[in-house]
């Protein structure tokens, strides 16, 4: 009887602890479970915020049930005025601490870039419905073009310039940081500082078009050395650009929008290729990198995306179809 | 018996946007200045001090102007002697009404003022 009513008490316990009652908020998308020192800065002004508006609303709901109660006392016009001059001031200094505890947060959302300090520059561009996504190489030398996947190392600053092709994007990983437009013809921009490594999703937060739910993108944050190694090596080529299926990826005009380094594809309308077979998702974050969903993406995208930039290539034998997303798969 | 086509005395209801009136003014100075260096910082040979600085000066100007409204419409009010509302349809009711509500108004420009110029304190560089 004692241990039924015990283990009730620990399942309310559990749900109404912070820490249990949160554990949905966890995961890849999700502003409450901060892995960036920005989301981490935005959590707190959430918290804080969350915190003041429940005293507002407690204190105003009292007032009204005091007033129900006293519904047939007329209080003195000294004590109306009393009540109407400390309620102003009262709410003022509330709503004055709120934004002084807001704007206070301000310098850590975007902190002033050190002289001299070097920092990991990345541009993004919004493309209905697909991003494109270009490193700077630490030395300055070299440009590294790839899509649909931000990797980031874990504990340094990362500068985003953000850019759109189109339309108007918004761009926002909320487990790292908040959110920013793209806006066609002018530059925005984003500061992001990774604290923990993990695999984070990015939706598109601006409507842009019938297939703006699925536009989206994984945030890699990695070690700091892993990270280096991986941008070195997207310097060159995958080893297997010359394999089999790049016959057919070429002779069926798929290098007039797409490119792959290291072959004569270098089409600028899609995502670049070069690497396709090694990120996270196909498709703009939508579906899982496998063969299986490379064929399919080819065959129907507009089946998958509607109102998508490539045309369907349901023409085409699947066995060639499938060759063809081997190969890509086998892009790493 | 005079005829007239204007009464004798206009009795007006500018005065009783002095505090929003500042308080426009200074808004508009603060962002235009501020959007003005961070746009041409640089050719400019000073740094963001100076533009806090600036805005800090304009904010003690404005919430004097704004105390000095919100003290003679305090006066014209009759310093509070006499209760609102000021609904009879008389000179001094309508005298005693456009001071209190001068004086609300005030109160509230003094407080917009402030909010406006905040962020100052924290803001240390253009962005980006
Ligand atoms: C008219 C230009 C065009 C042609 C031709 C074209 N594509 Fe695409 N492709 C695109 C665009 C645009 C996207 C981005 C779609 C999106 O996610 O919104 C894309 C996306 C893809 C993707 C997903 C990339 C990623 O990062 O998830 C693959 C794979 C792909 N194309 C393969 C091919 C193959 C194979 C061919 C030839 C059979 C081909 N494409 C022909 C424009 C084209
Ligand atoms: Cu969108």
């Amino acid at each position: 009887m004692l241990a039924r009513h015990a283990g009730k008490i620990t399942g309310i316990a559990a749900a109404l602890s912070p820490v249990g009652g949160l554990t949905g908020c966890a995961g890849m998308q999700s502003a409450l479970d901060p892995a960036g020192h920005e989301a981490q800065e935005l959590y707190l002004l959430f918290l804080g915020m969350c915190a003041g508006g429940a005293v507002v609303f407690i204190s105003v709901v009292s007032l009204l049930i005091y007033a129900v109660h006293h519904q047939r006392r007329v209080h003195s016009d000294r004590v109306v005025a009393r009540l109407i001059l400390w309620g102003t001031v009262t709410t003022v200094a509330v709503l004055t601490v709120l934004l002084t505890f807001s704007l206070a947060l301000w310098p850590g959302l975007r902190p002033v870039q050190a002289e001299g300090q070097p920092a990991i520059e990345i541009t993004v561009t919004g493309h209905q419905f697909w991003w494109d996504v270009r490193y700077q190489t630490p030395d300055g030398q070299a440009v590294v073009v790839a899509a649909n996947e931000v990797r980031l190392p874990v504990g340094e600053r990362v500068f985003l310039t953000l850019e759109s092709a189109d339309m108007i994007h918004s761009f926002w990983i909320p487990a790292l940081a908040g959110k920013m437009d793209m806006v066609p013809g002018r530059s925005t921009h984003l500061s992001l500082l990774a604290t923990r490594p993990g695999v984070f999703r990015g939706p598109c937060a601006e409507y842009c078009g019938t297939s703006h739910a699925l536009m989206a993108f994984s945030a890699v944050a990695m070690e700091p050395a892993a990270f280096t190694a991986w941008l070195a090596a997207r310097r060159m080529p995958s080893p297997t650009a010359q394999a089999a299926g790049l016959q057919a990826f070429l002779s069926n005009g798929c290098g007039g929008c797409h490119t792959i380094s290291g072959t004569e594809a270098r089409g600028k309308i899609g995502p670049d290729l070069s690497h396709v077979g090694s990120r996270e998702t196909i498709g703009a974050g939508i579906l899982p990198n496998t063969v299986q969903s490379i064929a399919r993406f080819i065959k129907e995208p507009d089946t998958i995306k509607p109102g998508v930039r490539m045309p369907s290539f349901r023409m085409l034998p699947d066995e060639e179809i499938a060759g063809i997303a081997q190969y890509l798969k086998g892009l790493q | 018996m005079g005829f007239r086509i204007l009464p004798k005395e206009i009795e007006t209801l500018w005065t009783l946007f002095t505090g929003p009136a500042i308080w426009a003014v200074h808004f508009l100075f603060c962002y235009v200045w501020a959007a003005i260096y961070c746009a041409k910082r640089d050719q400019l040979q000073f740094g963001m001090v100076f533009v806090r600085g600036g805005i800090g000066v304009a904010t003690v100007i404005a919430l004097v102007l704004v105390a000095a409204g919100g003290y003679l419409a305090w006066r014209q009010w009759g310093f509070g002697v006499n209760n609102p509302p000021h609904n009879k349809p008389t000179e001094d009711s309508r005298t005693l009404f456009q001071g209190f509500s001068t004086l609300l108004l005030s109160a509230l420009s003094f407080v917009a003022v402030v909010f406006t110029a905040l962020p100052t304190l924290f803001i240390q560089a253009c962005w980006p």
